[in-house]
């Protein structure tokens, strides 16, 4: 196609920053110098258009290197992959890990969100501000050479307050860890160059516990070890699928009722044999890594600590459906995850488990590691398609479902990662065992993520229908007097005492009007500024809008200043008025907006105001 | 355009719209059912020529069973389908729908049916607060997942300058609603230039050039096929900018006469407006064939040799007698 | 095309084809809302192939861009049919039913075998093969053709290679599949239609032919010149030789748009009489001894314009023209009231009728249905036809209605102007986007695309050449010379060069092209000068400095 690169040169650094992802370039007219050939012939039409998937990986590539994404480097990658720059543009700046503008090459994203401002990251913030500077710009004892911002959930909520680093530069030097529990001390020290530490340890007060079943090899296994992975009864379960042949191992996942864990619920049994019975191909599977709710961790977890169950688990899925392909999509804040899953995959591609003829049964399937930008809507199925396919992250309208027309505008089985582990055991166990745990609405077991005012946080698993106390009381209880618990996530709703006895069950929670939602579990004690959380879960939402459709990209911001003007008590008309708009507002976005982001994105707000934690002088003040 | 009716070889889907029964082709939309029958659906940013990205909102319509409201621009109909378009429900988002943009955007010059819309459904803007002013710049370099802490006594707008940089159109992105036309005109829906995209995040998502660049620096070729979308005048002919500018713009004194396009052989239709004897604005029919509204630089804008009135082209003036 | 000169098929049957050929024409600038029909079409799912010296902006959506040697056009296209026979792709049904002539054609082409195409056009065989092979086995397949085949001195011979190949793989007469010349300008098509060709009344019906002469002859009480006329060329040709003396010049600016420019001044200079009827002033209005100001066509004056997919479709009148401006019906009925025939004062539409009475191909199209159907398609016989989406249906009916189509072998012929040591690089011209000919009428609006007129030529030619990017150049060929900023395009390859005709008064072109021309269409090999490119700069370390 006719791109127009104009613009100032990429310089030799970006293009090798690009050049490392992609290869050298194919022709003269792809941003490569002229052959005498390329004189004479120029394949630029579908072929050249079809390298559009590459687009995030790419601008990965020059944030990495560079730090930064510039107008040449932009342009060169266009020329690369024949992107017309305006759309590789509007895909950039929608990603907020990607830096358009000059940035230094360290960056270090403290979190913010409501679990770590329950757990000191605003005065984290203060101090980082009179230590380093403002954020976003060069932080003063660096010498331009880092820099921090303040940023949404990093997942690491069960350790808070928690960093992300970023450094920048050739592969040697550049390095990407989570930090948690992180103080102003450590980030100094390193923004002075005197610290790198790797990741902190798992959260799993349950390990070693023979009733678990999703987290039995958590901390057990080597992640990084295929053979200790075996040797704890790994890829039994792909044999097992195998010999029960797809449909037979549709009809286990189909008799297990397993419902989606990524929060709609829908079976996954129907799904899978949706995609099966497709006589459409090329099929390909997606795994959703891009947990994103605030206070969730789960998949986080599971794909550090079991990496190698979730890529058998796709595997099966993959031979079940009859997917060519598998991607997994793992959110951009988790590098230690999503380096785990790709030396998973390396290794079971390695040993015959991975790529043509699996096992010898004639089977093939390969997995892809794609990684986000930073953008909580792509955690939506039909964003995240997009996102992979390197177009802007926005839902996309349903129908047509994902089984229909997905990835690429083909039939996609789309799973999360909880949802995919869980397949492990039905097809080894059968599916009506694996109903046996639970209720009979709600078959297995759940993982719950329970941070701030409890005495053990951590990720847990409790079979369907324990109740919120219990699990609680799992966790040690409350530390300190509670004021309120946030259950489902950001886009779950404040629950009270009262319903401390609800069985954690879709059915139950449905019928409560509350959701389970990512098995958040989040609670505040009195020394938390409530208000400042439900705060900073509007302010959540407006950052995290895609800004598509008018309802959500308007009402989240009209949502933000009415509860700013009620904590300022610069009130328009009345207080009653101001409830009574924001009723309005969340009405009009949970019936009108595109995708669950916006269904969902007033209910935390409207459940806190409902129990009166909006009150003048309802939030606690410290 | 109904294509609804004329379709007499498409099965018949049964539907029931505001418990009238009706039978349409398989394969129509909501929309389509619904101003076959008449009734009044509004909506911004549907338009037959280009694919519905269904991101107004304000087409909502009820259906029984599912969750939430669907848009009726880009649903098809399903037999059995139950449709209320003017439930409580509908009522309320197309009211907070266009009330959020009223209240963000300046919708002086979207027409009266808009008009129409905000007096049925009781818009009222002004209840989130006085509109607040943008500053120049700020809107373009907005970061995704950064915004500035809002000022609680102002509603925030996407108010900011005009865009001036070339001769031929001009951008007015303080009237912009996002409808997403503009830029599905430029791209696979017609002009295929991708000069303009969707950029930012949420509220701070704007229709951009790659890093903002003006046109002369950007792929754009002056096809106008994107002032021939919008529905909002945020782009605009310079001529017409100008005029209104120098408040000559009186739509009451302009005729529109369609003829075909005096320079390719390819024959699109114009529709010349013209006010005074001057041509101050070229469009093309939407329902025409050829050109199904879009048109090139020299159709769209390359008019002015018949009437003069480019003294600073560097061109010798035509000397007409 | 088989009798009738227009493009066989539909713009909307580009949308819904399986591959699109576009051979020497870069519709993506010169005709872009047809290219608007050709994305459709590649986003469904066709194929798009380009064939161009230059990789344009149209060959930059192709799959495959064949940069071709400026006039190779029957070489490649004679490879691909000895290559498509060999592979057994021909559609030999379709040829033995429909067509004549094939024998010897095949004789023809299998004298170019893929290597020979390679040699002579610069394009790998094994790309000629798979471009060859794919149109043959397209179920549908469309050639869309511009100046990059008729500007040559053997248009004809091009056009006809390009008809061997449709017939031979059956690809022509069938929705979807098809032959299609773009028309230059608006009126292009209907100036023929209307019998504004040397050899053709209005409805294409033969001068020559006693009977159809008769028709216009009672119609029209007078008796018709019984032989052809002379096409442009050789009206030049006879004003060189002082046969021709007086000309009436309507809505054209030779003295400008002719090739070699030099020759052409210099004839018009040397009439008795010039006659000139215009919207403007034009360089060649300004040598006539008697200029008549015209109304606009399309804006200023009421009538009807043909397409390039055969639609007439109507032109209205939205604004009065300038004082002493008249239509063009209301001067050439003055005329000739003076030269004493009273043709009363006929409307537009009167005068259509008259057309449509005459005219069997548009016998149907009454303006009510004209404005009712948004322009109708040729031919159109009576009002109840709907107009014909596609010509040449009959030549899929068995058996074929009409005379069958014949193939005509022609050969590869290089360009008249030779490339040689003195004139090494090989210039072709061509438009941009945002303007039209000679600048007449885009001169008029402040385009932020226009930069003025540059020579278009390869880094590597730069540098050999010594001329930097942006700097005057002195550009000359066998007539005459210019001096014009260069600019590096990698459009462009090593040894070819572009311009366009858009700025003749401040870079006159058509100083450098060449006017040998088609002795069939009369056509001017625009698209092959031989020209050299020269630094004005004084050198380095000479004395001056």
């Amino acid at each position: 196609m006719d791109i127009k690169v104009a613009g100032p040169p990429a310089s030799a650094e970006e293009m090798a920053a690009v050049d490392e992802l992609l290869g050298p370039a194919q022709s003269g007219w792809q941003g490569g110098t002229q052959s005498p050939r390329d004189q004479r012939v120029a394949f630029g039409g579908r072929s050249a258009r079809s390298q559009r998937h590459l687009l995030l990986p790419a601008l990965h590539a020059i944030q990495d290197r560079i730090g930064w994404i510039s107008e040449g480097a932009l342009g060169y990658l266009c020329a690369r992959l024949t992107i017309p720059p305006a759309d590789a543009y509007g895909v950039a700046s929608g990603y907020a890990l990607l830096s358009l503008e000059p940035r230094p090459p360290l960056t270090v994203h403290v979190c913010d969100d409501i679990a770590c401002l329950g757990s000191g990251a605003e005065r984290l913030g203060r101090e980082l501000e009179q230590r380093l500077g403002p954020e976003g710009k060069p932080a003063r004892p660096s010498s331009g050479s880092a820099t921090w911002l303040r940023g949404p959930c990093l997942g690491l909520c069960d350790r808070a307050p928690a960093a992300l680093v970023q450094q920048a530069g050739v592969p040697s030097r550049r390095f990407e860890t989570g930090l948690a529990p992180v103080s102003s001390d450590e980030i100094v020290a390193l923004v002075e160059g005197r610290l790198s530490r790797l990741e902190g340890p798992q959260s799993i007060p349950q390990a070693g516990d023979p009733g678990l079943r999703l987290l039995r090899r958590i901390g057990v296994v080597d992640p990084e070890d295929l053979d200790s992975y075996r040797a704890a009864g790994g890829y039994s379960a792909l044999r097992r699928a195998f010999e029960l042949e797809p449909d037979g191992v549709i009809r286990e996942v189909t008799d297990s009722k397993l419902l989606g864990r990524g929060g709609a619920a829908f079976p996954t049994g129907r799904k899978w044999e949706a995609v099966a019975k497709s006589t459409v191909r090329p099929r390909y599977l997606v795994c959703n890594a891009d947990e994103s709710e605030p206070g969730t961790f789960k998949d986080r977890v599971v794909m550090e600590a079991d990496p190698f169950a979730v890529v058998e688990a796709m595997t099966i899925a993959g031979y079940a459906a009859g997917c060519e392909k598998g991607y997994l999509y793992v959110r951009g804040e988790y590098p230690l995850a999503r380096r785990r899953i790709e030396h998973a995959i390396r290794q079971a591609t390695d040993r015959g488990l991975l790529g043509l003829d699996i096992l010898g049964r004639g089977v093939s399937f390969d997995i892809e590691v794609r990684r986000g930008g930073g953008a909580y809507i792509c955690g939506e199925e039909t964003a995240l398609f997009n996102s992979i396919e390197g177009k802007r992250g926005e839902p996309r309208n349903k129908p047509p479902f994902p089984v229909q027309s997905g990835l690429f505008g083909k039939p996609t089985l789309v799973n999360n990662v909880e949802t995919l582990i869980n397949i492990l055991d039905i097809v080894v166990d059968g599916g009506r065992a694996f109903a046996a745990t639970g209720t009979a609405d709600s078959t297995g077991t759940r993982l719950f993520c329970l941070s701030g005012a409890v005495r053990r946080p951590g990720l847990y698993e409790v079979p369907m229908g324990t109740t919120l106390r219990q699990l609680i009381d799992l966790a040690g209880g409350f530390r300190g007097k509670l004021q309120a618990l946030l259950l489902g996530g950001a886009a779950g709703n404040f629950v009270t005492e009262a319903q401390f006895d609800l069985p954690l069950t879709f059915e139950a929670t449905r019928a409560a009007g509350v959701t389970l939602g990512s098995g958040v579990v989040m609670a505040f004690d009195e020394s938390v500024d409530l208000q400042a959380i439900v705060l900073r879960i509007a302010r959540f939402f407006r950052d995290e809008s895609c800004g598509q459709c008018v309802p959500c990209r308007v009402g989240t911001v009209r949502q933000e200043e009415a509860l700013i003007r009620l904590v300022s008590g610069r009130v328009i008309g009345s207080r009653e008025r101001e409830t009574a708009l924001l009723a309005d507002v969340n009405q009009a976005m949970r019936d009108a907006s595109i995708c669950g982001l916006g269904q969902t994105a007033g209910s935390a707000v409207e459940s806190a105001i409902r129990l009166g934690l909006f009150q003048p002088n309802g939030g606690s003040r410290r | 355009m109904s294509t609804v009716l004329s379709r007499a070889t498409a099965r018949m889907v049964p539907l029931q719209i505001d418990g009238d029964e009706l039978q349409v082709p398989e394969g129509s939309t909501i929309l389509q059912a619904c101003r076959g029958r008449g009734l009044d659906t509004p909506t911004l940013c549907y338009l037959e020529t280009l694919t519905p990205v269904n991101v107004c909102r304000v087409c909502v319509v009820e259906v029984e069973g599912s969750r939430v409201l669907v848009p009726a621009c880009s649903r098809k109909v399903e037999p059995g389908m139950k449709v209320k378009t003017d439930s409580e429900r509908v009522r309320h988002s197309r009211r907070m729908v266009l009330e959020f943009l009223a209240s963000s955007v300046d919708l002086s010059l979207t027409g009266p049916a808009v008009k129409g819309w905000m007096d049925q459904y009781g818009v009222q803007p002004e209840r989130y607060g006085p509109a607040a002013a943008t500053q120049a710049g700020e809107r373009d370099r907005a970061h995704a997942g950064h915004h500035h802490p809002p000022d609680p006594s102002h509603a925030a707008t996407v108010r900011q300058p005009v865009k001036i940089d070339n001769e031929l159109y001009v951008r007015d992105y303080s009237k912009c609603i996002l409808c997403f036309k503009c830029v599905e005109a430029c791209g696979a829906d017609a002009q295929n230039t991708f000069a303009i995209t969707v950029a930012g995040r949420g509220f701070d998502a704007r229709i951009s050039t790659e890093f903002a660049v003006g046109l002369p620096q950007s792929a754009c070729v002056y096809c106008g096929n994107c002032i021939g979308v919008c529905p909002t005048g945020a782009l605009m002919f310079k001529s017409e900018y100008d005029m209104r500018q120098a408040a000559t713009w009186d739509e009451s004194r302009q005729q529109v006469t369609s003829t075909i396009c005096g320079y390719c052989g390819v024959g699109c239709t114009l529709d010349l407006h013209v006010q005074d004897n001057t041509i101050v604005k070229v469009t093309s029919p939407l329902d025409h064939d050829v050109t199904r509204g879009h048109l090139c630089i020299k159709g769209r804008f390359g008019f002015q040799f018949v009437q003069n009135r480019e003294p600073d082209s560097g061109r010798p003036r035509n000397p007409r007698p | 095309m088989f009798g009738a000169g227009g493009g066989t098929s539909s713009y909307r049957e580009v949308e819904e084809t399986d591959v699109i050929i576009l051979w020497g024409s870069n519709a993506r600038e010169t005709h872009p809302i047809f290219f608007h029909h050709v994305l459709k079409g590649v986003h469904r799912g066709a194929r798009l192939f380009a064939v161009d010296p230059r990789r344009t902006s149209s060959a930059e959506w192709a799959d495959i861009w064949l940069g071709i040697d400026v006039g190779t056009d029957i070489s490649l296209a004679n490879a691909m049919a000895r290559e498509i026979i060999h592979a057994g792709l021909a559609n030999m049904e379709f040829i033995e039913r429909a067509t004549t002539d094939f024998e010897e054609y095949r004789r023809t082409v299998e004298r170019y075998p893929l290597e020979r195409a390679e040699r002579e056009t610069g394009v790998p065989a094994a790309v000629i093969k798979e471009v060859a092979h794919t149109y043959a086995r397209a179920d549908r397949a469309q050639i869309c053709w511009t100046l990059g085949i008729t500007e040559h001195h053997n248009a004809v011979d091009n056009v006809l290679a390009l008809i061997n190949l449709a017939l031979l793989t059956g690809h022509v007469g069938r929705y979807g599949s098809g032959l299609n010349p773009l028309r230059g300008q608006n009126n292009v098509q209907g100036g023929g239609d209307m019998g504004a060709i040397p050899n053709k009344l209005p409805g294409f019906q033969d001068v020559e032919d006693p009977e159809k002469r008769a028709k216009f002859e009672r119609a029209w009480n007078c008796t018709v010149p019984p032989k052809r006329g002379w096409h442009l060329s050789q009206m030049f040709e006879a004003m060189e030789r002082g046969d021709l003396t007086t000309l009436y010049v309507i809505g054209e600016n030779p003295a400008q748009s002719e090739a070699d420019q030099k020759r052409a001044l210099h004839l018009l200079g040397g009439l008795e009489h010039l006659v000139v009827q215009d919207i403007f002033m034009t360089r060649t209005a300004r040598m006539a001894h008697v200029v008549l100001p015209a109304a606009a066509g399309w804006c200023e004056s009421e009538g009807t314009v043909t397409s390039s997919e055969r639609r007439v479709q109507r032109v209205r009148k939205a604004l009065e023209p300038p004082q002493g401006a008249r239509d063009d019906i209301e001067i050439i009925c003055e005329i000739a009231r003076r030269l004493g025939h009273d043709w009363g004062t006929p409307t537009a539409e009167q005068v259509w009728d008259e057309v449509r009475s005459l005219s069997p191909m548009h016998t149907g199209m009454s303006y009510r249905r004209l404005e009712e159907l948004g322009g109708i398609q040729w031919p159109c016989p009576d009002e109840n036809h709907p107009g014909s989406q596609f010509l040449h249906g009959r030549l899929w009916e068995n058996p074929v209605q009409g005379p069958r189509a014949p193939f005509s072998a022609v050969q590869q012929e290089p360009p008249v102007d030779e490339l040689s040591e003195e004139f090494p690089i090989r210039l072709t011209t061509g438009r941009r986007l945002d303007s039209f000919n000679t600048g007449v009428q885009t001169g008029g609006y402040s385009s932020p695309l226009r930069d003025g007129e540059f020579l278009c030529i390869s880094p590597e030619d730069g540098v050999r050449y010594g001329v930097a990017d942006g700097e005057m150049a002195r550009a000359s060929s066998r007539r005459g010379w210019v001096e014009v900023a260069i600019r590096y395009d990698a459009a462009c390859r090593p040894g070819l060069a572009f311009m366009t005709l858009h700025f003749p008064d401040e870079t006159a072109t058509n100083v450098l092209t060449i006017d040998a021309t088609d002795p069939k269409s009369g056509t001017a090999e625009f698209k092959a000068s031989a020209i050299r490119i020269e630094t004005l700069r004084v050198p380095a370390g000479s004395p001056s400095r």
